[in-house]
């Protein structure tokens, strides 16, 4: 009698691609990099680019918890239900990698409460080289470091460098202030990555966020295609 | 049965969101109650007699066959603080989802089916050990165990607590994991002829103080 | 502000065996709108006193008449608010539980039943655990769907600068015939470890509970709020409010409980 659940049918047990009311899920973007790469002001600004013509939520995992949904609450990109916050214990790779199980919620929650979705973009808290996102959460995932890291991030690889569908340098125009050298770092990451996509990308410019948007909008064509 | 599906369920690694729960450390270690490895034994010492009694004879209860609706209804009751009923239906909807990808069972699906959003994870639990061909008793102890591991973890990462120090907390905590296994064991052996009222409700008024207090913090590294 | 009763004067039917006492009350509307209470009997240590009272509720104060329980000792409160009766219950002093000569687990039950359409205030004064004493307290309430009940529990963990004895105290609250509360708090020498820990109480000596059930609580109630480092208020499952304090002592835990019971009434 003290139960008061409403909703009908149970939960998916992985990640298929079709909800259990039979309509295709989101496309799922995971979004991860080192602390202060820009993964948060990216997130932004993809918000903002797509949001006219997707259907959008956002799903962080930061290591001090709702931080990050609260930026993105401030910066208004997205009104507050289309934004989830995950708890992860101080362990954000686990949380994206290892026990997908609290983000898993965290999607269909919000498929179920503010859907239908086309898009969810799922942002790890800021985390070390080697953090990478599970298959079974998301079906594509950019890794996001900054010229100002260090120049020699791309040469160093790591499962991020190395296997993410879309490598972002980011903050070029800090490049030179910082001493960075923009052209080896796109050599390094040839050399790591062969033909998956780097696009450098600096938000105070007036391109923006614009060529990450376009990649986005190819893995929806993609995703929406493959139905 | 296989008594090695145990190893499987008690896992640390089994991924159903125990990682991203503290068990009431966060908020114990913020009240500065719990400082180093003395006073983790005695947190987890009170715990795994309270609450985790309580979650232990729940989930023996569920691997018995006991009506887990009822189970669920009598977890409530003994959760006063919404925090940590919230935090309990989480894990096990979490815990579901794992089970049944492991351990497919149509009783699990029908749990799942009625509690969309979550059953109480001692539950969930006791109904996973029974789909793996576990006993009551293996429920038991994997409940009452990761009752205290997972604070144990945390207070590591919370206090960059020693983690040998840690480990040997829950050494030290055996033989009452012992008596708190066959007391839950016993209690949910007297709830399957005599109803959930049989069950254990200790509680820990700390516990459930500090659950609400840190429900209210507005920056915290555990969901619970 | 407490009251030592020591055993004199007290009677027991042999030395070894405690001594068993049922105090009950029954109330029920009386038809021009008041409460009345044809049902009110005391027995041995416990004695009931109708006492005055403006407005509808019947008035009634507990008296332990001779002592608290004392070891091997069982006594029984039945108290029932029948349909349309208020009654309001107190204690004209804290019960002190002692060691009896006979070192048994003392018990002590009470049983609170309230009608659809009935009110109880169940608002006793504390239980002081004295050291050395053994006592189980079981609390039961079982509130039909429309009734109304408001119960506080305090315990204190020894007198001052003295150890507790060994309590146990269940507290089970139905609603409905559903269960609403159950929570048994185990504290003193010989209670299962951890008791006086950072998870249960902390060496804290004191501790209270106040739970306040209403019909309209199953459409809108108050949201859960930490009440300063020692408290929680917890809006229940079903329809029904707890507070909860752990305090250094008896005084700061009566203050938040008062407080709440007004924000609550």
């Amino acid at each position: 009698m003290h139960l008061d659940h409403s909703h009908d049918g149970p939960a998916a047990v992985s990640a298929d691609a079709v909800r259990p009311d039979g309509r295709r899920r989101a496309l799922r973007i995971g979004l991860g990099g080192p602390v202060g790469s820009g993964k948060t002001a990216t997130v932004a600004a993809l918000c903002h680019a797509l949001r006219a013509e997707l259907s959008l939520a956002v799903v962080t995992n930061d290591i001090y918890t709702r931080e990050d949904a609260e930026f993105l609450l401030r910066e208004a990109v997205l009104p507050t239900e289309r934004i989830t916050a995950v708890e992860t214990g101080a362990c954000p790779h686990t949380a994206i990698r290892d026990d997908i199980s609290a983000n898993l919620e965290a999607v269909e929650d919000l498929e179920d409460e503010v859907g239908p979705l086309d898009l969810i973009l799922v942002e790890s808290g800021g985390d070390n080289l080697t953090a990478t996102f599970s298959k079974g959460l998301v079906d594509a995932q950019i890794f996001v470091i900054d010229v100002a890291g260090g120049d020699d991030i791309p040469r160093k690889g790591g499962p991020g460098v190395t296997t993410a569908d879309l490598l972002v340098v980011n903050k070029t125009d800090l490049a030179p202030h910082v001493g960075s050298d923009l052209a080896r770092m796109a050599a390094d990451a040839k050399a790591q990555r062969a033909e998956l996509p780097v696009i450098f990308q600096s938000l105070r410019s007036e391109e923006g966020v614009g060529p990450v948007a376009a990649w986005v909008r190819e893995q929806y064509a993609a995703w929406t295609a493959s139905a | 049965m296989s008594r090695a599906a145990l190893l499987v369920l008690a896992d640390g690694r089994f991924p159903a969101g125990g990682h991203a729960h503290s068990g009431g450390a966060e908020a114990a270690v913020k009240a500065g109650r719990v400082t180093g490895a003395a006073s983790l034994e005695a947190f987890c010492r009170g715990r795994l007699h309270t609450s985790g009694l309580v979650a232990a004879a729940l989930a023996a209860a569920a691997a018995l066959g006991v009506d887990p609706a009822a189970l669920d209804e009598a977890a409530d009751a003994r959760t006063p603080s919404p925090a940590l009923r919230i935090a309990a239906r989480r894990l096990g909807r979490q815990m579901m989802r794992a089970a049944r990808a492991t351990w497919p069972h149509p009783e699990l699906d029908a749990l799942a089916r009625r509690f969309p959003k979550g059953a109480h994870q001692p539950v969930v639990l006791g109904l996973t050990a029974r789909a793996a061909g576990l006993a009551a008793e293996d429920a038991a102890y994997c409940s009452a165990y990761e009752g205290i591991s997972g604070p144990a973890t945390a207070t590591v990462r919370l206090l960059s607590l020693d983690p040998f120090d840690a480990t040997a907390v829950l050494a030290r905590l055996v033989p009452d994991l012992d008596r708190v296994a066959r007391e839950a064991v016993a209690a949910a052996r007297r709830a399957a002829e005599e109803g959930p009222e049989a069950l254990p409700a200790a509680s820990a008024p700390l516990l459930e103080i500090g659950a609400e207090a840190h429900a209210a913090w507005p920056v915290r590294l555990f969901a619970s | 502000m407490t009251v030592d009763l020591a055993p004199r004067g007290r009677t027991r039917p042999g030395s070894g065996a405690g001594l068993r006492a049922t105090a009950r009350a029954v109330a029920c509307a009386d038809g021009r709108g008041g409460t009345a209470l044809p049902v009110l009997d005391g027995e041995g240590p416990l004695a009931l006193r109708r006492t005055r009272s403006t407005g509808p509720a019947a008035r009634v104060t507990l008296v332990g008449a001779m002592s608290g329980p004392l070891g091997g000792d069982h006594l029984t409160v039945e108290v029932a608010a029948r349909e349309g009766a208020a009654l309001r219950i107190g204690s004209a002093a804290a019960t002190l539980a002692l060691p009896g000569q006979a070192r048994e687990t003392a018990r002590y039950d009470v049983r609170l039943t309230v009608a659809e359409g009935a009110e109880l205030h169940w608002l006793p004064e504390q239980l002081i655990s004295v050291c050395d004493s053994d006592l189980r307290v079981t609390t039961r309430a079982e509130v039909a769907a429309g009734g109304r009940l408001v119960l506080r529990e305090e315990q204190v963990l020894g007198r001052t600068g003295e150890a507790p004895g060994r309590l146990t105290s269940r507290l089970t609250v139905r609603y409905a015939q559903a269960p609403l509360l159950d929570q048994e708090l185990s504290c003193g020498p010989g209670a299962p470890g951890g008791w006086d820990g950072p998870a249960v109480l902390a060496g804290y000596g004191a501790l209270g509970q106040l739970i306040v059930v209403r019909p309209e609580f199953e459409r809108h109630k108050p949201q859960a709020a930490p009440l300063g480092e020692w408290g929680a208020l917890t809006p229940l499952a079903g329809p029904g409010v707890l507070v909860t304090v752990v305090a250094p002592d008896a005084l700061r835990v009566r203050r938040m409980l008062d407080e709440a019971l007004r924000d609550l009434t």
